[in-house]
Formats: C-alpha cells, sequence, structure tokens
C-alpha cells in the first residue's frame, strides 16, 4: 500500500516537475473574464490562433460568474493575483480601475486607431485623453421579425413610424399573433429594448447624447420626451398581461413564433437561431419620416484591458494589439453572431441576422446607450430611473412628460455639467 | 490539568468555559459585524479614504428627497407586508392549529407535514414558481380561474403596482404559515387535561371552549408568533428580490427595506454601492426591530405572565 503510494506520489510530482519547466520557458498571460459561455471560443479558436503566430506566448483564459466578476476582480486587483488581461466593463466600473492605476494607459497601443472615437468612448477619461482598453465588441438593437408571419400577412417590413404602426395595426387585426413581445415586468427591457432602441432617431444619436451630457440638452426636451410618447403608443400591441410578462417570457413567445415583432438587443441573435423554427429578419428603428437620417444604438458592451501590476506587460500588449486586430475580430464576430466588432475594418460574417443587423452601421449613425456615459454616476441612478419610468410609460401609470420630468428633476439633483 | 492545580477556593471556571464558545461564536459572526456596521454608517467614503462624518449618512437619508422618498416608501410598504402576515397568516395559523389539534381530526400527521413543507423550501424555489404560476402566457392561475368560471377576475397581479405587494405577501404567507401553525399546536397540546376537563365539567364545550379556555392559555405563543413575524418580515428581502428583481418593481411599489438596502450597500447595474449609506439604513432597519421588540417585550409579555400556570 504504501509503497504503491510513494510510486504515486513520485509518478505525479515528477508530472507536475516537469510541466512547471515547460511553462517557465514560455510567458503564460490568464485572462480575466465574466464571459464564462465564451470559454470554449477562446479555448478552441481565439487562444491557438495566437498562439500559433505567437510562439512562446501562452494564453489562459480564467472567467469567474458575472454577478462576482466585479467584486472578485476587485480583491485579486488588490491582493495582486489578477491575471495581465482584464475584461473591461465599460465606462464607470473600468474608468475606476483606471484612475485607482490598475489598469494601464493603452492610448499609444499599436492597432488602437483602428476603432472609432464612439468606440473608444467607454474605455477613455472624461476628458478623451488615455484610453485603457480595446473595444472587443458591441450589441446593436433594432427589431426582428418573424418573416413566416410578415409573408403570411403579406407585410412589408416598416421603415417609417406610419409603416410601423401600420404593421403592427395589421397583425392585431388578422388575430394569429401577439403584435410585439415585450414585458415591463422585468422593467429594463422597456428601457434598453424600448426608450434606447428607438431613442436615438429622436435625439439624432451622439448629438443629442453628447448635448445632455454638456447640460445644453434636457431630458424634457421635446426630442428625448418623444421616445417615450412612441412607447405609451406600444401598449395596445403587447401580448395580454404584459406587465407580469418577464424577459424569457418575451423571449419565449417570439420563438415559439407566438409573436411577430420582437424589439431586441443582437445579442439574442445565437439563442434564437437555436430556438426558432421559422425565418427570421431584423429591422432598424423606424424614422419618423421617410428620408429621415436615421440612428442605431451600437452599444460598447465588453473590452480589454492590461492589468498595470502584470510581470509581462509587453506580452500582454503583443496579444492586446491582436485583439485590436481584424484577425481577431472576424473570429469573434462568428464565433458569437451578434456580438459585433468595434473595428473599422468590416468583418466578414456568415449569419444572415447577424449581416442585417451590421449592415445598419453604413447607413445609420451609431450612437451608444444616453444613460451610461457619466450620467448614471449620482443617486438617485439615471439608469435605474430610465428602467422604472419606462415601463411606468408603457404601463400607463405615468405620462411621457411626467416620466421625463422626474428623470430630469433626478438627475438635476446631483449632476451639474462642466460648463 | 487545571484538576490538579485546583486552589481552596476554586473559581468556577467552567462557567467561562461553558459560555465561551457561545460568546465567541455569537460575538464573532453578530455581535462585531452589528457593530462594524453602526460604526460604517458613521462614516462616508470621501476621495477614496473614510471619513468621520458624524450623523451626516442620516440626514442624507431623511433630509435629501432622492434618499427619504424611497426610505418611507419602503418603510410603508414594508408596514403593509407586516400587516397582511399579521391579519392572514397568525389568524390562519392558528386556525389550522386548532383544527389539527382536534381529536377527531384523520390524517392529523400529513395534513401537518403538507402545510409545513413550503416554509423549508428555497426563497428562490417559492419565487420561481409563484412567479409561473401567476403568470398571465403560461401560468396555471388563469385557466385555474377560467375553469371557475373567474376569468375576467385575473390581472397580472406581479405587474401591477396596486396589487403586486399584497400578491407577493400572500405568497410569503402562503410559505410561512406552517410556523404558527407549529407553534401553536405545541402550545395547545401542552394545555394540561385536568384544565380541559374542568371546563367541560362546568359546561363549556366546543367553540366556547377555544374561546374563553384555549386561546388566553395560547397568548403567550400568540405573543412569540407576532414577533417573530415581526422580525422577519422587516428583515425579508429574499422573496421580492427573486420575484421582482433589485428594483422592486413595477414603480418600486414591492420594494421593501431590505431590497432598498441591497441597492444601496451593493449597488444595481449602473448605480455604484454605496457602503456608508447602505450601513445608515441597515442601522435604521435595527432600531425599527430593536424598538419593535421592546414595546413587545416591555408593554405585551409583561401582561401576558399572567396567563401563566
Amino acid at each position: 500500500m504504501t509503497t504503491k503510494l510513494l510510486t504515486a506520489l513520485l509518478i505525479g510530482t515528477s508530472i507536475l516537475g516537469t510541466t512547471g519547466i515547460a511553462l517557465a520557458e514560455d510567458v503564460t498571460l490568464n485572462i480575466e473574464s465574466w464571459r464564462g459561455d465564451d470559454l470554449t471560443i477562446w479555448k478552441d479558436k481565439l487562444i491557438p490562433a495566437f498562439e500559433a503566430k505567437n510562439p512562446g506566448i501562452k494564453v489562459v483564459f480564467a472567467p469567474s460568474a458575472p454577478t462576482e466578476y466585479d467584486a472578485a476582480l476587485g480583491a485579486k486587483l488588490s491582493a495582486g493575483s489578477a491575471g495581465d488581461l482584464i475584461t473591461c466593463r465599460p465606462f464607470d466600473k473600468s474608468l475606476e480601475l483606471f484612475k485607482k492605476g490598475n489598469l494601464a494607459d493603452l492610448s499609444s497601443l499599436p492597432g488602437m486607431d483602428n476603432f472609432s472615437p464612439v468606440a473608444k468612448a467607454a474605455w477613455q477619461t472624461d476628458d478623451g485623453k488615455s484610453s485603457f482598453c480595446v473595444p472587443m465588441a458591441s450589441v446593436i438593437h433594432g427589431f426582428i421579425y418573424n418573416k413566416d408571419a410578415f409573408d403570411k400577412l403579406g407585410l412589408k417590413v416598416p421603415t417609417t413610424n406610419e409603416e410601423f404602426y401600420a404593421v403592427l395595426d395589421k397583425i392585431k387585426a388578422d388575430g394569429t399573433y401577439i403584435p410585439m413581445a415585450m414585458g415591463t415586468k422585468d422593467l429594463w427591457e422597456a428601457a434598453t429594448m424600448g426608450y434606447q432602441n428607438i431613442g436615438p432617431n429622436y435625439w439624432k444619436g451622439e448629438e443629442g447624447r453628447l448635448a445632455l451630457i454638456k447640460g445644453e440638452q434636457k431630458l424634457t426636451d421635446p426630442q428625448w420626451v418623444e421616445p417615450y410618447k412612441e412607447l405609451a403608443k406600444w401598449k395596445p400591441y403587447l401580448g395580454d398581461g404584459f406587465e407580469a410578462q418577464t424577459y424569457p417570457d418575451s423571449q419565449n413567445l417570439f420563438t415559439l413564433g407566438r409573436a411577430a415583432i420582437y424589439p431586441a438587443g443582437s445579442w439574442e441573435i445565437g439563442l434564437f437561431n437555436t430556438q426558432a423554427q421559422f425565418k427570421m429578419g431584423a429591422f432598424p428603428p423606424p424614422v419618423q419620416k421617410a428620408g429621415d437620417t436615421c440612428y442605431i444604438s451600437d452599444h460598447t458592451d465588453i473590452g480589454m484591458g492590461l492589468n498595470a501590476a502584470s510581470k509581462h506587460p509587453e506580452e500582454a500588449k503583443k496579444f492586446l494589439s491582436w485583439v485590436a486586430s481584424p484577425d481577431f475580430a472576424t473570429i469573434y464576430a462568428n464565433a458569437l453572431p451578434g456580438f459585433f466588432s468595434l473595428n473599422n475594418t468590416p468583418v466578414k460574417m456568415e449569419d444572415p441576422l447577424a449581416q442585417e443587423f451590421v449592415s445598419w452601421r453604413g447607413k445609420c449613425k451609431s450612437t451608444i446607450r444616453s444613460t451610461y456615459q457619466i450620467l448614471s454616476r449620482g443617486t438617485p441612478n439615471l439608469e435605474n430611473e430610465t428602467w422604472v419610468e419606462s415601463a411606468n410609460v408603457i404601463n400607463g401609470t405615468d405620462t411621457p412628460e411626467a416620466a421625463a420630468k422626474k428623470l430630469q428633476d433626478g438627475l438635476d439633483s446631483w449632476y451639474k455639467p462642466a460648463k | 490539568m487545571a484538576a490538579q492545580t485546583r486552589p481552596k477556593k476554586p473559581i468556577r471556571w467552567h462557567i467561562g468555559v461553558f459560555l465561551a464558545p457561545a460568546v465567541l461564536v455569537y460575538t464573532a459572526i453578530m455581535i462585531l459585524p452589528l457593530a462594524g456596521t453602526l460604526q460604517l454608517s458613521l462614516f462616508r467614503n470621501i476621495e477614496q479614504s473614510q471619513v468621520f462624518v458624524g450623523l451626516s449618512n442620516f440626514r442624507t437619508l431623511f433630509g435629501d428627497p432622492n434618499w427619504s422618498v424611497n426610505f418611507w416608501n419602503a418603510l410603508r410598504n414594508n408596514v403593509w407586508f407586516f400587516i397582511i402576515h399579521m391579519l392572514v397568516q397568525n389568524p390562519i395559523g392558528v386556525l389550522l392549529a386548532a383544527l389539527l389539534s382536534s381529536p377527531r381530526l384523520r390524517f392529523a400527521a400529513f395534513y401537518r407535514t403538507a402545510i409545513f413543507v413550503p416554509t423549508i423550501l428555497s426563497f428562490v424555489i417559492v419565487g420561481f414558481a409563484w412567479k409561473l404560476i401567476l403568470s398571465p402566457i403560461w401560468g396555471v392561475a388563469p385557466h385555474l380561474m377560467d375553469f371557475v368560471g373567474l376569468k375576467s377576475l385575473f390581472t397580472p397581479w406581479l405587474g401591477k403596482e396596486q396589487y403586486a405587494l399584497t400578491a407577493l405577501s400572500l405568497v410569503s404567507v402562503w410559505q410561512f404559515v406552517g410556523i404558527p401553525m407549529m407553534l401553536i399546536y405545541a402550545a395547545l397540546l401542552s394545555i394540561p387535561d385536568e384544565v380541559i376537563e374542568a371546563a367541560e365539567c362546568d359546561g363549556i364545550t366546543g367553540m366556547a371552549q377555544f374561546w374563553k379556555i384555549k386561546l388566553p392559555l395560547i397568548l403567550p405563543s400568540i405573543g412569540i408568533i407576532s414577533i417573530l413575524t415581526f422580525v422577519g418580515n422587516f428583515n425579508a428581502f429574499d422573496l421580492i428580490y427573486t420575484a421582482q428583481g433589485a428594483l422592486a418593481g413595477p414603480n418600486y411599489s414591492t420594494d421593501i427595506l431590505g431590497t432598498f438596502l441591497y441597492r444601496a450597500f451593493f449597488g444595481f447595474q449602473l448605480q455604484v454601492g454605496d457602503p456608508n449609506m447602505g450601513a445608515a439604513i441597515a442601522t435604521m432597519m435595527f432600531l425599527i426591530i430593536l424598538a419593535g421588540v421592546c414595546v413587545y417585550l416591555f408593554l405585551v409579555q409583561t401582561r401576558l405572565r399572567r396567563y401563566q400556570f
């Protein structure tokens, strides 16, 4: 018994010992991430592609649970045990890490000029001078529709508001389908898939968003109230009991073919492709009048930065430059349809629905969600309030004007725009 | 070892030794965190360092409408949550216990277990199951109501401001009705047979016996249950969180102190957590519960004593 154990131990140590030596020759980079879902994509596609081109650098993708990520990362960073590469949440959470000195300045990283200013805005200081994460992917808002249902009812994809409501009316009159699958129970659906989806057409994307931050526009201005007025009109087109309909309920209603239109974020594409048994199409948020410039919410969602305390900053920078390259973008965007590369070089994607979404970048102007940068730093939190008020407007418990006033009052109570 | 060097007048070490584990554990996991919370509520994070600010956090909590409106709303909701429990859960618990203790009831053990089972279920299961039952899309509630012709009375309760909190309170009642039932049941069983026989000799039977003999004798248990309900309700959080999310929608209508504390302390989505304000809310919860328990101990329990043997 004892001898067996001893041999086993000896063999064990010898194996461990040799792997130790093998690793010591290469530099190993660890990636911190909350995207546990992407583990296989990193392991099977992304990391081998990088390692093939960069011998001597080994990369390990080590995700933690999304809900624990921020706390765990904070603890690891202060203990000095965090990985070399850090997946960045957009805006304030990463900005805070940069200010604490946990993230290195990447402004001069080769490859950073592959990204547009909007793409980089999520990981920049407020003055836009330093960038600290490489943008990886964004999600685009729009509407996904059931193509079979549209064909059956002889409907054309709407491009203007008028056509949009005409289509909804026809679906409602026919009665086979619920015109639109959305609920207000989880609140964020109403805000993210509703307000932030159709809003940019009214506040003119970046123009309005930046004016709001500068204090030149107010949430009570017509261009910010108008989207709420539209949302209020959606109520009759939602399913029975939409007040208690949750986000998964909405997804299921649509993928089971019971609803015709789904106000969507592009991250749904992967799931919908596997669940829906019918053909799907997508259209961007309809504009007010034919010929208007269209604006889409192309929201930066995920990036990657360099741990300032990394022992191998040169190798890590090499990796980040690769993340900023079109090579990475092609693999990533195809492996995860619906998470679009922010790279300026267009990426060829196989998925038709994803292609449709990304094609809007060519004809529409991109912006990000209006509440994310700077405006959600205080109490009351503008993003949370937008969730609550958007749901209230659709439920009919608040008028669009009252909702906008509440939001602006809340914002005024702590936000003093720099003059 | 200590026994060998025993002094003449023995110091009674064993008292300290026997108390030590409980005192140490209780101090480490209850008293220290509580003191830590109270301390945290007097500080504020300014420029990355904790600065003592006295009662300023409480001034913000009550003086700044951004906080006070939410706080009073949460407190009001919490009081309503408690009232529903007191009016529905505890009377039903007493009623069930009275029925169970009736000697003529068959399958009493089965009923007792069945009614008690939800209590040991996880909040997550209860919240999720009831969300499904009440779902207007897949739920059984609309179908069942349709069977008995009451479909028109069905509304998406969890999504309506005016019903959501009451609906969730009733779900919580459903879950916890087993606890008052068990406690009262035990109290009823412990009533000496002599007392009951004496009552019967005096011609007090049936309902009169319950009201005149048994109820006064179980009043101390009802007192205990009330205070347990009070403490439990004002600490509640899980059910609302699992059923409605941290924003306690629609329009904060189900926001209770627990969810309000959670958002303040840990933050939510883009809202960054503020442990100091969170601690201030936690301190207020502690004071509210402390006040409730004091009222019970000094006003109610002293009067209940005269009913005891």
